[in-house]
């Protein structure tokens, strides 16, 4: 049996190797390959010259009833460490241990049939996820329930709409009760109501004591659910620690990165500062705090009618502010091969608590045409003295609160 | 590949009721280990079944006429041979050689629909392949568990249809059971071979189709095996043909061939399905990678 002391999930020294390129695609191309690699014999630890990493020497371990993050820019290895978690591919060395049902959350309604019904797709569904038929029978009201699709459940899934074939799919896979879950980008599903309640979901899986692994872009969810999370970079572990840590150490890689793989472009970004008032860089703000975005534009050859957005984003990628050169009267501008824009914005952070984003584009304003793109650009957290959340802060003040008793009313009827 | 796959700890067997979806938890691989793991998944390959068969016949007009169109026009073709074939020999056309080509037109029907259907199983569930982890040799079990739905349906029809061929049933008729039991074996080793072949190599469908069409002119359903005389063991080497034959001379009568070719086949379709099985499984972690 397994014992709580031992982790639900091992991970040692786990290496994969991919081939860039097809195989041998047709048994036409197979004769001669073979004949070729008789002379040519390969060790499994060397790389051939269309050979690559997608993954190299990972390790890690989750305990029982954790939330694991995985985090990484795309590339990074995520989608390959959880095919090998869910034993849909085999490490190229090393070795992948999982004590107990695993469950993987790959994608969501994989494996629908456009033809059947929704009540014949939770079946074969939950079948393929691992269920047991009568158990699928015993959650059926369950599921359909949680999926809030009742009145649909006998119409073939090829009428639905991506909304609802994503929340059937997160119904049937959240009720599976594994002893690990694995779960990838679900949450970017259905409308928003239907997220709170995945996330909601998530959330409660994990305090019922099953083990979670999440790996997603979504970096709020990430840091709402998981206490401990792995940076990958390049197939490679990058760090493991408090999700806090990890994410911060994303974002500052990312960041740090970005001009390296950036193409010569007609007109581009150059910098963007992110200061306070006192020309510090703005790292931790207070609600109300005035900043400064300083972003300078550099032309390689002549353009012409540009103008410059400036946005702000959470954590969810989700778009608290946003505004423009052109629609704060400046006009479009035009530049020369060489020429330098520069400009700053002032604002105001009437935020809430919470991480923050600021993103810039660059583009010409009659064709729309988008000629530069830096997002996210700078990152900043508001912390605030007051617990308030949201979107915008309307700084509350409490005016009154008093506890009336029944009697206390009653008295005062009398 | 190095061997440290093969150090993962011993694993404690998954309780009654749950999953081991696990590659460390599968048991080292025996064939009873392979059966154990493959009844937790039981379910699957009957909701897969189910499915194979509901959609087929969901929006299909003909809906079950299906089943027996393949037979029958394989019944007709067979036929059309068999009144050419006797006019050159300016002889008629015996009840008794209808009855033949009409019995063994539906084994080859499901022969021939399962291989090619079978053969394409995993690329068609391509999406599942990549992501999630079942035994993958759910698929072309699947297939052929379809298709035999199909072949009942044909068989059935055959029935009813015997009495007008005025045969003399016997007690020949139980060897046919054994005679399906060995074809749907031979079907599924080879439904197991091809599916996993055609996903690494594109032209295997291609392949799998030619055979499949012109299979009919080397196997014994429009005419039979003895026919050739001194040649009829060339016939014969093909494992379905003493099938055929056993199936067709049970039903409707007449001297057997060689016990030999029967033992031939089974012993083909046995150590087949279990060559093809260990072969399966040892491809089946590059599965995903190659779809």
């Amino acid at each position: 049996m397994s014992s709580l002391a031992t982790p639900v999930l091992q991970v040692r020294n786990v290496s994969k190797k991919f081939r860039k390129g097809e195989l041998y695609d047709s048994l036409r191309d197979l004769i001669p390959a073979l004949t070729g690699r008789l002379f040519k014999l390969r060790k499994s630890g060397e790389l051939g010259d269309r050979d690559f990493w997608a993954l190299r020497e990972v390790s890690f371990e989750v305990e029982r009833g954790e939330a694991f993050g995985i985090i990484g820019s795309n590339g990074a290895g995520k989608s390959t460490i959880l095919k090998l978690l869910s034993g849909i591919m085999k490490p190229t060395s090393g070795t992948v241990h999982v004590d107990g049902r695993l469950s993987a959350l790959i994608e969501v309604g994989a494996g629908f049939h456009q033809d059947l019904t929704g009540r014949e797709n939770v079946f074969l569904n939950g079948t393929i996820l691992g269920m047991r038929r009568e158990e699928i029978r015993r959650r059926f009201d369950e599921i359909v329930d949680f999926s809030g699709l009742e009145d649909f459940i006998d119409t073939p899934v090829k009428r639905y709409s991506s909304g609802m074939y994503a929340r059937l799919g997160f119904s049937v896979a959240a009720h599976v009760e594994p002893d690990l879950l694995i779960v990838d980008e679900v949450l970017s599903v259905g409308d928003y109501v239907f997220q709170r309640k995945c996330t909601e979901k998530m959330a409660s899986i994990i305090k019922s004591g099953a083990t979670v692994v999440f790996v997603s872009h979504n970096l709020r969810a990430v840091a709402a659910l998981c206490e401990r999370s792995l940076l990958l970079e390049r197939g490679q572990v990058r760090k493991i620690g408090p999700t806090r840590d990890v994410l911060k150490m994303y974002l500052d890689r990312a960041y740090a990165t970005r001009d390296s793989d950036h193409a010569p472009k007609d007109v581009h970004i150059e910098r963007i500062e992110v200061s306070r008032q006192d020309g510090t860089p703005a790292v931790e703000v207070t609600p109300g705090e005035r900043v400064r975005v300083a972003i300078r534009v550099k032309a390689r050859a002549n353009v012409e009618k540009l103008a410059v957005v400036l946005s702000l984003t959470d954590d969810g990628q989700y778009e608290v502010f946003n505004t423009s050169t052109e629609r704060l009267g400046a006009g479009t501008f035009s530049l020369n091969a060489g020429g330098v824009f520069n400009c700053s914005f002032d604002l105001d952070l009437h935020l809430t608590q919470g991480t923050f984003h600021v993103g810039c584009l660059l583009y010409r304003y009659d064709i729309q045409r988008e000629y530069d793109r830096w997002s996210p650009a700078g990152t900043f957290f508001v912390n605030s003295a007051v617990d308030v959340r949201g979107a915008a802060n309307l700084y509350p003040r409490l005016t009154r609160h008093e506890v009336e008793t029944a009697a206390g009313r009653e008295a005062a009827a009398r | 590949m190095t061997d440290t796959m093969s150090t993962t700890p011993p694993q404690q067997t998954a309780l009654p009721g749950t999953l081991a979806t696990d590659p460390a938890v599968r048991p080292a691989w025996t064939f009873r280990g392979w059966a154990e793991h493959l009844k937790l998944h039981r379910d699957l390959l009957a909701a897969l079944v189910q499915r194979e068969i509901k959609v087929r016949y969901k929006q299909s007009i003909m809906g079950f006429l299906w089943a027996i169109l393949m037979p029958a026009l394989i019944v007709g073709a067979g036929v059309i041979v068999k009144v050419a074939m006797a006019k050159l020999a300016g002889s008629s056309v015996s009840l008794d050689s209808l009855a033949l080509v009409t019995v063994k037109a539906v084994p080859w029907a499901f022969f021939a629909a399962t291989v090619k259907l079978s053969s394409t199983s995993l690329i068609a569930n391509s999406n599942l392949v990549t992501k999630i982890y079942t035994p993958r040799e759910v698929f072309p079990f699947a297939a052929v568990a379809a298709q035999s739905f199909d072949f009942l349906i044909g068989a059935v029809v055959l029935i009813l249809l015997l009495p007008l061929f005025h045969l003399d049933l016997g007690a020949r008729l139980l060897l046919v059971p054994v005679f399906v039991v060995e074809l749907i074996l031979l079907t599924a080793a080879l439904a197991l071979f091809l599916s996993a072949a055609s996903l690494f190599f594109r032209d295997v469908k291609y392949l799998v189709e030619v055979f499949v069409t012109f299979g009919i002119f080397f196997t014994p359903v429009f005419y039979e095996a003895t026919m050739f005389d001194k040649w009829s063991s060339l016939i014969l080497l093909n494992p379905v043909a003493p099938i055929l034959e056993g199936i067709g001379t049970a039903v409707v009568g007449g001297p057997f061939i060689a016990t030999g070719w029967f033992i031939y086949s089974a012993v083909f379709a046995i150590v087949g399905f279990i060559v093809a099985l260990i072969a399966f499984k040892r491809m089946e972690p590059y599965f995903a990678e190659s779809v």
